[in-house]
């Protein structure tokens, strides 16, 4: 392999990059889901034509995909691939998420490449559909406790059967989920995008030839592993802890705990989630597949100039955590995996690692995708919608700065919907979307913010239904820094207001006309000790109305005087050496 | 001696002026080092160096960055905005990102901070309908309460007031009596589409710069009517027309990224003037090379715009796509082991290594000398000159060594990576969207870009190479060609089956008129009016638009169906007969057309007999196939019948040519060489 000549390697690199790439962007320009092509929730990628092993992955592509279409694509393989019963144009469809999958709304594609005849590698993409059925529109039902309640189930079948798709499979998809009707421009975007990806990669062969490509693929991968040891080598040999925890599984009222020991030796990390809490009841268990992913996407948070493919991974151990919610095995029900407990187990290894290369990491981001589901019925347009809200929060303080305000979910890129395409849309009235004020976690660098809306349902009844996280702790603070503000949900009927017993999930909550959801998002940890944070930061902070002067006092030990307030020196002092006293 | 007429552009390293005479041949040109601090320095320079006499010139067409710089630089005006009840901070949340998709440390300032975001009750619904009644008490508190906290500009921003202007109207009248300038910008005036972040953004990115231009024309229009100019002058905007100065700085945000504007507006000029109304447009320069695409002799517009991290500005601009890959890029190895060449840039301080300036890592211009591609002598900007010995000895050392190779090899490396690069960025454009690269020619210009033109030809199997007679100074070119243009886009947002086609011909026609009337606000002659029209459309359910040419008032829903599936399928070769087609928006670009512009008189006479007489030299150039000796041609110099096959490199003060080997190399009518390329 010494022989590949480097300029064709790093050539070769960004041409299987580009052919991922083009199938992202395909994709998201024709898909219909909102959650696609707004909230950019897929990914494509190339994987190896035995075992699946990532190849390359779209860089536009969802975060939380990036290990798990592995997983999946191997099972597609070992159900149906070897039996030699691939032809070119066929394709698989497949969602289930114990077999290498996330949740059931995350559905793959999954098609043979054949260059010259013969099987050359599989190209496959996950599109995040807006509803696959089950008991609650959107399929976030925060009570399951089976995955029939989840929504439909496929194992790996053949969509396309040499370009052609089949109906009857098509009809018995269509007619278990919600919104079917645009759901066919789903599907024919989906597959157009791997299409793409076979004439790229067609084009790329032809160029190059088959031999050269397969070699720098194999060259590739051991270049990447090279790299990634280098990065983990950076890390001083040890033994580390972090925890995180998620609220509650939905059913039962109880926190579930994440643990996780990290041992890094040599230039290799070893993940152990052992003590962690035992598979749940409610919809909150992780599939392996994507508590693997989880921790690979942290890892590429922490080093994110490391490229993709499965050499990437080659450094990373991780123990499978059997008993575990982090191992769920049918029928568990697992709606909440990829959404919240794949964030949960990403700052559990942020919180492991921050201590020991803490120019590197950051405290907690508010972590929480902030899935709610408002279904109902319009009686002035006369239909049934269901409408989708995700929100952002504060990401965590690091060295280098304060925590960004509304940052995106840690294992998402997805968008929020404009607030007037949601009243265009929906009978609903947005009375606030405002920065959530005092929730970045005190820090030498603060935590970010998170977000305040409420809605008020204008016209007829609905059901509301939330998966959200962070409402018991708020997102961990590192290195002296505070924790981050938790998320809060409200809803104020006429009979007075409710908050959901488990805090931060619950679903089908009965709505009239006028009454409002409100909602509140965590903001980030915060990063060093507060009281050294400059003060005239934390002034111009108060004068923006993030803190209150009562808070800055409080939290970072600064005395505000004047109007607009600015920093009262002597007494800061004296307030710092008195709460540093304590 | 009929008027004279000038195009001058400012760039970030010069600005560069072109005069030309309608009616005689006679063109002047010049090029001086832009000054930063105060860019008229520049335009005056340029103005002197070609002895303009100002009283006797018509027209000066100007191409700033100012307006661009002052927002990557934040050099902006102090704003207040004032809005709706709930929505302050809409400007500040965006719409939930983050700057990379992995890594998550990173942080945003938005243009106006939280203290001077200030919120009054009114509310419209989405259809709007009055929900809320405007409170104008709060409205005149609201605005004295910003000028008293030194609020230069001020932001009139509500939800949903594409729909229903009412209460921004109401609110700019009452702010207007108590503020102390003109600077009030009201978000549906600059943009009438929906998105509250983008509208409200596009509308604060107005603002911000607005007293920054606005001082800026008054200073330069009042320097050269000192010096005799009698008349308004014309800006360029983003979206490739120009406006009057009278006027320009009403909309600011129009004239962001008009640089590379103008630079796909003159390629599109000198092209459709020769017949090519297919082209690639790329620009390469020191840092970075901007790509456009233009179809039927029209460059691609976008409404899409983000200048970086979460400042999207969404009024129709030219659609460039920028990497950073230019002369100035540095190779290096990264940790992978692995050759790459950018985004890091040299810069023009300290530069690359053989300008002399102190530059110690190889960039891509050095490669290029290494491999004979540049003359070591023929290099403009050089302070301490550097031996082509030295300067390949230390990619040897940086690049090679590592790599196993020795330094015309590295030299060769680096050219390799960079090409790969740059034609990555023309797939995005052409490929990507659905274009097949063999049916355009590219056109290259830029100091760096026709040096790289003829392999990327080669690589992406596009046929033909255009690069224009002057192509150090094609932004220039772009000013004095660009025609007025302003664009006008309102949302209707309704599907096909419900449309009532006399309200979408409605605002067509409301389009049309505000263009008519704003044309002739300028004062400047125009030849004629024409419109150009648009429509966004959409599948219902989706999000994403696909822009569609139309044929104006006169469009029936047939066509907008029939139009939009054949749009669609060009576009993701998927048909959908099941779901029905929406009309988002109504775009109007209103375009006064200026007289023609001479650009034959660009071409210059070949000053040499015979080909053989315009050889300047012979020197050893690398190409994929080997070194080869290839002959050095003078641009200016070239017999205008020449014809010959490469490999040649052909130079001129700011630009060197590569013609590869099996290149065959003609000019046409207008100057343009043009190289036909071997796939």
């Amino acid at each position: 392999m010494s022989a590949l000549d480097p300029v064709t390697l790093a050539v070769m690199q960004s041409g299987l990059q580009q052919v991922c790439n083009e199938m992202d962007l395909a994709f998201v320009r024709a898909a219909f889901s909102p959650v696609i092509s707004e909230a950019l929730d897929r990914s494509d990628g190339i994987y190896h034509k035995d075992d699946g092993a990532l190849i390359a992955q779209g860089e536009l592509g969802l975060p939380v995909f990036v290990g798990t279409m592995q997983f999946s694509t191997r099972a597609v393989i070992e159900r149906v691939g070897r039996a030699g019963e691939v032809r070119p144009g066929d394709m698989f469809v497949v969602n289930d998420p114990y077999l290498g999958g996330t949740h059931l709304m995350d559905v793959r594609f999954v098609m043979p490449f054949c260059y010259q005849g013969a099987l050359f590698a599989w190209l496959a993409n996950t599109g995040h559909w807006p509803d696959t059925g089950g008991s609650v529109p959107g399929g976030f039902s925060a009570n399951a406790t089976e995955i029939e309640q989840e929504g439909l189930r496929l194992p790996p079948v053949k969509l396309y059967k040499e370009g052609e798709i089949d109906q009857e499979i098509l009809s018995i998809i269509l007619s278990n989920i919600r919104i079917a009707d645009q759901r066919i421009g789903d599907i024919k975007a989906q597959a157009a995008a791997l299409h793409v990806g076979g004439a790229r990669l067609t084009a790329l062969l032809d160029k190059y030839g088959e031999a050269l490509v397969s070699d720098c693929i194999v060259e590739l991968r051991r270049r990447a592993a090279r790299q990634m040891r280098a990065k983990i080598a950076t890390i001083p040999d040890g033994n580390y802890r972090g925890t995180a925890y998620v609220d509650s599984d939905g059913v039962v009222d109880e926190p579930l705990e994440i643990v996780m020991a990290v041992r890094k030796a040599g230039e290799e990390l070893y993940f152990d989630m052992t003590g962690s809490s035992p598979p749940c009841r409610g919809p909150m268990n992780s599939v392996i597949a994507t508590t693997k992913s989880a921790i690979y996407l942290a890892i590429k948070h922490i080093f994110p100039e490391v490229p993709i493919n499965a050499g990437t991974f080659e450094p990373l151990h991780i123990a499978e955590p059997r008993g575990t919610f982090l191992y769920a095995e049918y029928p568990r029900p697992v709606s909440g995996c990829a959404a919240e407990v794949s964030q949960r187990i990403a700052e559990a290894v942020f919180d492991a690692l921050v201590e020991a290369i803490p120019e590197r990491l950051f405290a907690a981001p508010a972590g929480t995708s902030g899935n709610f589901a408002l279904g109902g019925f319009d009686p002035a347009k006369g239909r049934a919608y269901v409408m989708y809200v995700i929100s952002g929060g504060g990401y965590g303080g690091s060295a280098a700065c304060d925590g960004l305000t509304n940052g995106c979910s840690t294992i998402g890129i997805s968008k929020t919907t404009p607030i007037e395409v949601f009243e265009q849309r929906y009978p609903v009235l947005f009375e606030e979307y405002s920065l959530h004020e005092g929730s970045g976690g005190a820090g030498r660098q603060r935590g970010g913010f998170g977000v305040n809306y409420r809605v008020r349902l204008r016209r007829g009844t609905a059901r509301a239904s939330m998966v959200m996280d962070h409402g018991r702790v708020g997102p961990n603070g590192a290195l002296g820094g505070a924790t981050g503000g938790v998320n809060t949900v409200a809803v104020e009927r006429k009979s007075g207001v409710y908050r959901p017993p488990h805090l931060s999930k619950d679903q089908d909550i009965e709505l009239e006309e006028g009454d409002v959801v409100r909602v509140s998002t965590p903001g980030g940890g915060g990063y060093g000790e507060p009281l050294q944070r400059e003060p005239a930061l934390v002034a111009r902070d108060v004068r923006r109305g993030y803190y209150t002067a009562d808070e800055a006092a409080r939290l970072f030990g600064v005395v505000l005087m004047g109007e607009p307030p600015d920093v009262d020196a002597p007494a800061t002092a004296a307030r710092r050496a008195q709460l540093a006293a304590e | 001696m009929s008027a004279a007429i000038v195009g001058v552009d400012v760039g970030g390293t010069f600005t560069d002026l072109v005069l030309m005479e309608p009616g005689s041949q006679a063109v002047r040109i010049a090029k001086v080092p832009s000054t930063v601090e105060n860019q008229a320095f520049g335009v005056l320079a340029t103005l002197e160096t070609v002895e303009a006499r100002l009283d006797r010139v018509a027209n000066i067409s100007h191409g700033t960055t100012i307006t661009t710089n002052a927002l990557l630089e934040r050099k902006v005006a102090r704003c207040g905005l004032i809005t709706t009840q709930g929505f302050r901070d809409v400007l500040e949340l965006g719409r939930r990102t983050r700057p990379q998709p992995y890594g998550l440390i990173g942080s945003f300032e938005p243009l106006i901070p939280r203290e001077l975001r200030l919120e009054v009750p009114e509310r419209m619904a989405a259809d709007g309908q009055v929900l809320v009644p405007l409170d104008e008490e709060a409205v005149r508190a609201a605005a004295a309460r910003l000028a008293a906290l030194g609020c230069e500009a001020l932001v009139i921003h509500f939800l949903h007031s594409y729909r229903n202007p009412a209460h921004e109207r109401r609110a700019v009248e009452i702010a207007a009596s108590a503020w102390p300038n003109a600077y009030i910008t009201a978000g549906h005036a600059i943009l009438s589409e929906y998105r509250e972040y983008e509208r409200g953004t596009t509308a604060a990115v107005n603002a911000a710069i607005q007293p920054v231009l606005h001082r800026y024309m008054e200073r330069l229009q009042g320097e050269l009517s000192a010096r005799g100019f009698a008349h308004d002058l014309l800006v360029m905007q983003g979206n490739g027309g120009s406006v009057s100065s009278r006027i320009v700085a009403e909309a600011a945000v129009k004239t962001v990224m008009s640089g590379p504007a103008s630079g796909v507006m003159a390629a599109a000029a000198i092209a459709r003037a020769v017949g090519a109304e297919k082209l690639i447009t790329f620009d390469a320069g020191g840092t970075s090379c901007d790509v456009g695409l233009v179809q039927d002799g029209v460059p691609q517009v976008t409404s899409e715009m983000e200048l970086e991290y979460a400042m999207p500005i969404h009024v129709p601009m030219v659609d460039v796509h920028t990497i950073g890959a230019g002369g100035g890029s540095i190779a290096f190895l990264n940790d992978a082991g692995l050759l790459q060449v950018g985004p890091l840039s040299a810069g023009a301080a300290p530069g690359p290594i053989c300008y002399g300036r102190g530059g110690t890592r190889p960039t891509l211009t050095d490669a290029n000398l290494v491999l004979g591609r540049l003359d070591p002598e023929g290099l403009l900007a050089v302070d301490n000159p550097v031996t082509r010995d030295r300067v390949r000895d230390v990619i040897a050392a940086e690049v090679g060594a590592p790599l196993g190779l020795d330094g015309e090899a590295a030299a060769a490396a680096v050219l390799r990576i960079a090409n790969d690069r740059m034609a990555g960025a023309i797939r995005m454009v052409s490929l990507a969207r659905g274009h097949d690269p063999r049916d355009f020619t590219l056109f290259a210009f830029g100091g760096a870009g026709p040096m790289h033109a003829a392999a990327l030809a080669r690589e992406l199997s596009i046929p033909r190479v255009m690069i224009p007679a002057r192509p150090g100074i094609t932004n220039a070119i772009g000013c004095i060609a660009a025609d007025l243009r302003h664009d006008y886009v309102n949302t209707l947002n309704t599907p096909l089956a419900a449309l009532e086609i006399a309200e979408a011909r409605a605002v067509l026609e409301a389009q049309i008129a505000e263009g008519r009337a704003t044309i002739a606000r300028e004062g400047v002659a125009v030849d004629d009016v024409a419109f150009l029209h648009f429509a966004d459309m959409q599948f219902e359910g989706q999000t994403h638009l696909l822009t569609l040419p139309i044929a104006g008032p006169a469009v029936t829903v047939a066509e907008l169906q029939e139009d939009f599936e054949a749009a669609y399928w060009e576009r993701f070769k998927v048909e959908l007969p099941e779901i029905r087609a929406v009309l988002v928006n109504l775009h109007s670009a209103a375009i006064g057309r200026r007289p023609a512009v001479p650009l034959a008189a660009l071409a210059g006479r070949g000053q040499a007999a015979t080909l053989a007489e315009a050889q300047s030299g012979v020197r050893q150039v690398w190409f994929e196939s080997g070194w080869r000796e290839t002959p050095i041609y003078e641009r200016r110099q070239l017999p205008a019948d020449a014809v010959f096959a490469g490999p040649a490199i052909i130079i001129q003060l700011d630009c060197t040519t590569v013609v590869e080997p099996g290149n065959r190399v003609a000019l046409d009518t207008l100057g343009n060489l043009i190289l036909e390329v071997e796939p």
